[in-house]
């Protein structure tokens, strides 16, 4: 289609400094297009200069020198006629001594510039026992093989499905364990859509703001609240979104929450005393450094000590890039102090339209200050790596009310393989993924008490344990 | 009001959604004049409702109260007049980032059904995007027609009535994603193939019997789809509780004095307790991706 050929050049062509993600199997990396840059990935060392102007998801084939070569389609369709197959592993004994090709042999292969998929021909020549196994053993053996000597790698665009998979598999602990299927039910419960006004408290490397942002497309607000001296979100810029989705960005610190709730907080002259710190360090700065230089250099100082009208030209240069220098840092803390006006002034309005929280903060204070800014009937999603902390802002949350349909859960997720004959869920599946507290917020009644009018759940009767509802 | 955007108070015509508990939620269409009933008694809707502001608190005749909430797809599919089984959020928040969707995707899906996930599409790829759903059942792509007008949506959505197996999805190269949940999904892979875009997209397949999925898995395989993935996800609700274990009496501890004050007989903790049964199968998920063709 017409629409679709317009795309097809430049959207989907991979350019210099895009942020892209190497997959290999079942391991990503996120990584950005750098000319002459030497890039490591699965223990293979290789440039990336020949990706560009190819199109994404394109597989590379690894070759020697560290040059990328766009893998040719019938070396990707590579099959193994097996002519000869047993029918049960009665007979086959393992004694590590069925294959006939030794390491060095296999890296004397390597050297001679043979492609994973000749290599595991060789292999299969030199076993002595591949021609007993099973059909379904065969299949197995050459999959464990191809994974060993493949020498691909493919180049795909970000996206919150890949940058969470990568995440989880690689630095699950920079993200605090955040499965990527609880992220998806955190996006959704959240109701995170285009246009509305969001706020957004993470420690997961920018990878929840990344996929909230995502979900945005660009439309809307989203609020980074940060704890400390600045927003930590070095993963957002891995998804590689447009620049202007960074306009409908803002980030919060949240030592001002409560100024902000009291009324209290002032934009203005706060920050000029932080102004008046950082020009007056500026400009201290500038009258160091041209005495540091004189000092430093005796070659120039014999120069200059001779010579009047020189060393005053100096000093009225020095004068200009100091001035230039203050002039600059004013410019960027009134910048600064213009954008978290901004940033405070969608925020006092009390109507944002959901809240994520996703740290590794208690979370329990967090939500109950954060909650405020909410607006009535909206959904708000906390995730904890501990239930207990979950457990206390449930009863917090029913103590103070405000909020319906409170709910705390977490996904049960196993992969399966699917083959004819073969298929079963995976030998090993995730032990855990997090857990989620979610939410909806009332309006606040004064009138009458806080709880509700029915037991959400009531009481067991006969019961051995005294059991009464939280 | 609409299910792609947020308003603050209720209007004649908006539907809202009336909370009354975890386990009771309704949909109210709301009218000048109309009336709706509830354990609690009855909600006037022009007293009670117009003018309100959303997440508000209603006291109904009989006295008791009620929540009314903005309608939200996660609540649509808890409150929404079932037609046939629906897909619940915890396979639609799956589904929706497996087949990274977003504002401007345009995807393709069948069996429009009951219109529990085509809700929720509709929410996530708004406001340049675009649903293709197909329905080969009259009634019920009337029906769900009827409901997109009604939430405000259908400028985001076109109803086909026709079987996607024989006659597609209705357009070609146009998609990002294509969603199946029909009983035989592998005799739409090719359609599904054709309607989406050169380029390349995402597909996922909905089935409750594995032997559905290892057709489907085959015929994706042999159009030259590539990563196919087969999940399940389950969710599990924890439900919080206060609970009070007695203590045993061993009897005074030797040393002890006579008049040494009772222990405490019981101990108090809360916990979390599952409930007696839970969900243990919704569907497969099988998901793929087509490559450039």
């Amino acid at each position: 289609m017409a629409a679709d050929n317009g795309d097809d050049d430049y959207q989907n062509r991979i350019k210099e400094g895009d942020y892209v993600v190497l997959k290999r199997g079942q391991i990503f990396k996120a990584v950005q297009i750098q000319q002459k840059k030497k890039v490591i990935f699965e223990k293979q060392w290789f440039y990336l200069d020949n990706a560009v102007g190819q199109l994404y998801n394109t597989t590379f084939e690894i070759a020697s020198g560290g040059i990328l070569q766009p893998q040719k389609v019938e070396d990707a369709e590579s099959s193994f006629d097996s002519k000869e197959a047993g029918t049960d592993n009665r007979n086959i004994v393992d004694d590590g001594k069925s294959q006939k090709l030794t390491r060095d042999d296999i890296e004397t292969l390597k050297e001679q510039g043979l492609k994973g998929q000749e290599i595991i021909q060789q292999l299969i020549e030199n076993s002595s026992t591949f021609r007993d196994k099973t059909g379904y053993a065969q299949d197995k053996y050459i999959k464990r093989k191809k994974k060993k000597y493949e020498n691909t790698v493919a180049i795909l665009k970000p996206s919150c499905r890949i940058m969470a998979l990568m995440y989880h598999g690689r630095e699950p602990g920079k993200i605090c364990h955040l499965r990527y299927d609880t992220l998806a039910q955190m996006l959704t419960l959240a109701n995170i859509h285009a246009g509305s006004k969001v706020l957004v408290f993470e420690t997961c490397a920018g990878l929840v703001l990344g996929a909230v942002m995502e979900r945005m497309g660009g439309y809307g607000s989203v609020i980074q609240m940060y704890p400390g001296g600045g927003p930590l979100r070095a993963g957002v810029e891995s998804f590689g979104f447009p620049a202007h989705f960074h306009d409908m960005l803002h980030d919060f610190p949240i030592c001002h929450v409560n100024a902000l709730l009291a009324g209290t907080m002032d934009t203005t002259a706060k920050d000029h005393a932080t102004d008046e710190k950082q020009y007056n360090m500026a400009a201290e700065k500038g009258q160091n450094q041209p005495e540091g230089e004189q000092q430093g250099n005796p070659e120039e100082q014999s120069m200059e000590t001779g010579d009047n009208p020189l060393q005053d030209q100096e000093k009225i240069e020095e004068e200009k890039r100091r001035e230039a220098r203050a002039q600059d840092k004013k410019m960027k803390l009134e910048e600064k102090r213009r954008k978290l006006a901004a940033a405070a002034a969608l925020l006092e309005g009390r109507n944002a339209d959901g809240l994520v929280i996703a740290s590794r903060f208690h979370p329990c204070p967090v939500l109950l200050g954060l909650l405020k800014f909410l607006a009535p009937s909206r959904p708000f999603v906390v995730y904890s790596q501990y239930r207990e902390t979950l457990i206390e802002c449930y009863t917090k949350l029913k103590e103070q009310g405000g909020t319906v349909n409170i709910q705390l859960t977490d996904t049960w997720l196993r992969h399966y393989q699917v083959l004819p004959n073969r298929t079963h869920p995976l030998l090993l599946m995730s032990g855990g993924g997090g857990y989620v507290l979610s939410g909806t917020t009332v309006a606040v009644d004064h009138s009458k008490p806080a709880g509700s009018q029915q037991a959400e759940e009531p009481a067991p009767k006969r019961q051995k344990v005294k059991d009464t509802e939280g | 009001m609409s299910f792609v955007e947020y308003s603050d108070f209720i209007q004649d015509g908006d539907v809202a959604i009336v909370y009354l508990s975890h386990s009771s939620v309704m949909p109210v269409k709301v009218q000048h004049g109309a009336q709706t009933q509830t354990r609690y008694g009855v909600i006037r809707h022009s007293t009670d409702l117009i003018g309100k502001r959303y997440g508000s608190k209603v006291t109904c005749s009989k006295g008791g109260w009620v929540h009314v909430l903005h309608p939200t797809p996660e609540l649509w599919t808890v409150a929404l007049p079932h037609r046939t089984q629906i897909l619940y959020t915890t396979d639609i928040a799956t589904i929706t980032m497996m087949l990274e969707l977003k504002p401007g995707s345009v995807v393709c899906e069948s069996g429009t059904g009951s219109g529990s996930l085509s809700h929720a599409i509709l929410r996530t790829i708004a406001p340049t995007g675009h649903l293709h759903t197909v329905e080969f059942h009259q009634q019920r792509a009337e029906k769900v027609a009827e409901e997109f007008k009604e939430h405000r949506v259908d400028h985001l959505v076109t109803v086909r009535n026709q079987d996607v197996c024989k006659d597609g999805f209705g357009v070609t190269g146009v998609a990002d994603a294509v969603f199946l949940d029909i009983p035989s999904p592998w005799e739409a892979v090719g359609h599904a193939k054709a309607a989406l875009k050169k380029h390349g997209g995402r597909v996922c397949s909905f089935s409750p019997c594995i032997e559905q999925v290892q057709r489907t898995c085959e015929v994706l395989a042999e159009q030259g789809f590539e990563e196919i993935s087969t999940l399940e996800v389950l969710l599990r609700v924890h439900d919080v509780r206060t609970i009070s274990l007695p203590l045993p009496d061993f009897g005074p501890e030797s040393g002890a004095s006579e008049n040494a004050p009772p222990n405490n007989t019981s101990v108090t903790l809360k916990t979390i307790t599952p409930p007696r049964e839970m969900p243990g199968h919704t569907g497969y998920l099988t998901f793929a991706t087509k490559p450039r063709t």
